[in-house]
């Protein structure tokens, strides 16, 4: 029978929930790297074993914690993603964080990609053992005026995230930057075209929509089932894109007006590209950044965006005010399809059944980073 | 010399008390790396800075300057700054 793992990462450490394919009875195992910050938590799918940290310790430099055997053991990058030195005199960029992490093509074992805090892309082609940076973004002068100063972007620092690989092309990418815009790569990463036409710009006030400095995606995700469909959380709404356009559409606009379509985080239906969900949350005034009114949910589409239905049965109901981060919710593959999130109240909820019942598997944990799941 | 570590550091080295040699603080931790492969890394920057929340004492005295001389018998203190939460 098959096992459905929770990887839950967040800023005191990680823990592991496993369960067989009811998802009702759940063992716990962790902490793992108690104490650190854990952005991201990732199994690579293509063994089914190899799981990757991305780490930071507090005060201490960052790195990439690597286990062989799912979590019994760890050992730590030879060498964690790092810019390059620059000449004296210069101002260099020093990696503060890496955030994302994403295991490349299946026809490309061993390969992985990291993005990080302030704006870098990184390869791995050991297994996460060794990184290094991809000059066409870390070393482009035009994307390091696009990615702006650290003072420029999010409260914990500007990031590259939702690095995607197309599943029928390894050398055709997409990634997104808060702030800086969604690009894409048909040649492995060596060069990139920005993918932000439709997109609403940070705050309207007249900035050119065309520059990438004024857009901030917050998580994009592909449609497994359909790989010329993809979903965005933006700062300013929520959009689909359907290649080969290359223009958004926003979607967001067909949710209630007393929600909006502000929010963080967004997965996909694994089979089903019409099928999406978002966590709202409040993005009026001074961005509170909680669920709106207090009162929190998940919306559900099952129409590529045009209608989207509240889907909060057994959360709370009034005066929960936690929102969920942009790697913090997720689902898994198997039928009917289990949605997990993760809230910034240490809260991990999940439902069996495609969002229409929710249940709390876990309280009390720390801070929720992001949620991954791996059917095995 | 003597380098004290601190002990979030101590899963390098499994001691707070451990010995490296250089003639300056760079050739220090450099050597500290060597004996304690990743180490290096979590106090001093791809830039060659030491980390914002991490302070380096020689011989009592704080030192960013990574060329900064040493001498045999001295002792770098490397500790965390009070932040965080």
């Amino acid at each position: 029978m098959a096992t459905v793992a929770v990887l839950v990462a967040t800023r005191k450490g990680a823990w592991i929930y496993r369960a067989d394919s009811q998802r009702s009875m759940w063992e716990v195992n962790g902490s793992h790297f108690l104490g650190h910050i854990i952005s991201h938590l990732v199994l690579d799918p293509r063994d089914k074993t190899t799981l990757l940290a991305a780490a930071k310790t507090g005060h201490l430099g960052p790195t990439i914690f690597r286990s062989t055997d799912f979590g019994k053991s760890w050992q730590e990058a030879a060498q964690p993603p790092a810019f390059n030195k620059v000449p004296e005199g210069e101002t260099g960029r020093a990696v503060d964080h890496t955030f994302w992490l994403t295991p490349a093509h299946t026809n490309e074992p061993n390969v992985w990609y990291a993005g990080t805090s302030p704006q870098g892309l990184f390869r791995s082609e050991d297994g996460g053992i060794t990184w290094s940076g991809l000059p066409g973004i870390n070393d482009n002068l035009q994307y390091r005026e696009w990615m702006g100063s650290e003072k420029d972007g999010t409260p914990d620092g500007p990031k590259l995230h939702s690095i995607i690989i197309d599943p029928r092309d390894p050398d055709h990418l997409y990634f997104g930057m808060s702030g800086g815009g969604v690009h894409e790569s048909i040649d492995g990463g060596k060069t990139w075209q920005v993918l932000i036409k439709g997109l609403d710009v940070v705050e309207g006030f007249g900035f050119d929509a065309a520059n990438p400095t004024f857009h901030d995606p917050h998580c994009l995700r592909m449609c497994p089932s359909n790989p010329d469909r993809l979903y965005q959380q933006n700062h300013c709404g929520i959009y689909r894109l359907d290649r080969p356009s290359d223009s958004w559409i926003r979607v967001g606009r067909n949710m209630p007006k007393d929600v909006g379509d502000i929010g963080f985080t967004m997965t996909v239906h694994p089979r089903d590209d019409k099928t999406a969900w978002v966590f709202p949350m409040d993005g009026t005034e001074v961005w509170p950044r909680t669920s709106p009114g207090g009162r929190p949910a998940v919306y559900a589409t099952h129409d590529a965006g045009e209608t989207w239905h509240r889907r909060d049965v057994g959360m709370p109901k009034e005066q929960a005010w936690w929102t969920v981060k942009r790697q913090a919710m997720c689902c898994d593959s198997l039928d009917e399809v289990g949605l997990y999130f993760g809230t910034t109240s240490g809260e991990l909820w999940m439902s069996r059944d495609e969002g229409l019942n929710w249940e709390c598997m876990a309280r009390h944990l720390p801070e929720i980073y992001a949620v991954e799941t791996a059917v095995i | 010399m003597k380098v004290l570590i601190p002990s979030a550091l101590q899963s390098y080295t499994q001691n707070s008390h451990v010995e490296a040699s250089g003639l300056t603080l760079d050739e220090v931790l450099h050597d500290l790396d060597r004996q304690y492969p990743g180490i290096r890394f979590r106090i001093i920057d791809e830039q060659q800075q030491v980390r914002r929340h991490m302070r380096i004492f020689v011989d009592g005295v704080s030192v960013n300057d990574l060329s900064h001389a040493v001498q045999p018998h001295g002792e770098v203190v490397i500790i965390q700054a009070l932040s965080g939460g």
